[in-house]
């Protein structure tokens, strides 16, 4: 298994060899220590549990995450993610680091992408809003104009577009290149874009 | 320094050490060059397979930006035709950046020389 949890830190751009500005995220990424091993026999599936972001005091986790971290013999973590292998090579208690990834890699990023709160229908489902502002309908220009027919069907379609929470769902990026690895700083540059706002989890495993 | 200056600090750095320095002569890779100034700006060129060096030579007439950003205009009157080029300060493809002559303007941009003539413009700053 190749991946990481990290904090996104933001986005510069940076100069390639020939002399192209790239765009690029930094990421914070590890160190990951494994926590758990799950395995077909005990848990039904297997996979590999890595945490991410240590936690600085006792109180920030409780009686039963103290024990789950102490068995793999690691420090209590923010979070912790599980990624599906076949078989593991990790063992718990060990360490993942930015080391894993070369420059040159291709990789996926997962993360919560932000929240745009209660949105209408033109910025939310790209609906064309109404192209003029005459004929007595300079109100309603972003409005979603009808939403079914009357006498048949007599109600409103389930799953009909409509205005509403927009944002803070799960996105996956494919195919983005590591730039660069920088181990001293835990740091990964990916190309382009990765999903959620600064200082949100993100998850980056290799292709 | 937070992460991302110094992921900005590592490009620009590594673009530096490709230039051709003179560090005897105390000459800096970004020599302190101000609006005004008569500049040459050495490019590696890549074409195909081969590397060549061209030089583009013209008055700087504005810089903007901070940090990997930056950039900066020369303007340079080529066959009786005015061009100007932006290179950003810290690409990679910039060998070397000479202040053949220094000039003495006031202002920090200075756009009003495209209306200029190259004689009144030499006039102007020198």
């Amino acid at each position: 298994m190749t991946a990481l949890l990290g904090k996104k830190l933001g986005m510069t751009s940076i100069y390639n060899d020939r002399g192209e500005s790239i765009p690029c995220t930094v990421v914070k990424a590890g160190p990951c220590p494994v926590v758990q091993i799950r395995t077909k026999e005990r848990d039904g599936y297997s996979a590999v549990q890595i945490g991410f972001d240590y936690l600085t005091k006792s109180t920030q986790s409780n009686k039963p995450e103290k024990g789950h971290f102490a068995k793999a013999n690691v420090r209590p973590t923010r979070f912790l993610r599980e990624f599906r292998v076949e078989n593991a090579v990790q063992e718990s208690g060990a360490e993942l680091t930015v080391e894993l990834f070369n420059i040159g890699d291709r990789v996926k990023v997962t993360g919560k992408g932000k929240g745009r709160g209660f949105q209408g229908v033109v910025k939310r489902h790209h609906f064309g809003g109404i192209g003029m502002t005459t004929h007595g309908q300079s109100d309603r220009v972003r409005a979603p104009g009808s939403i079914g027919g009357s006498s048949y069907p007599s109600r409103v379609f389930p799953g009909q577009r409509m205005a509403g929470r927009m944002g803070y769902e799960t996105r996956t990026i494919r195919n983005l290149e590591i730039l660069d690895v920088i181990p001293e700083e835990n740091l990964l540059v990916i190309k382009g874009s990765v999903p959620g706002a600064i200082n949100s989890l993100v998850e980056i495993v290799r292709m | 320094m937070n992460a991302i200056q110094f992921v900005e600090q590592k490009s620009i750095e590594k673009s530096l050490a490709s230039r051709a320095v003179k560090a005897e002569s105390g000459k800096s890779v970004t020599p302190d060059f101000r609006p005004g100034d008569t500049v040459n700006i050495a490019v590696r060129v890549i074409e195909g397979e081969k590397e060549r060096v061209q030089n583009y030579q013209g008055v700087v007439i504005a810089r903007r930006g901070a940090g990997i950003n930056a950039t900066f205009r020369v303007r340079k009157i080529s066959n009786g035709v005015g061009v100007e080029r932006i290179f950003p300060l810290y690409s990679p493809i910039i060998q070397s950046i000479d202040v053949l002559r220094r000039g003495s303007v006031r202002r920090a941009k200075l756009y009003y020389l495209r209306g200029m003539s190259e004689r009144k413009i030499r006039a102007k700053l020198h």
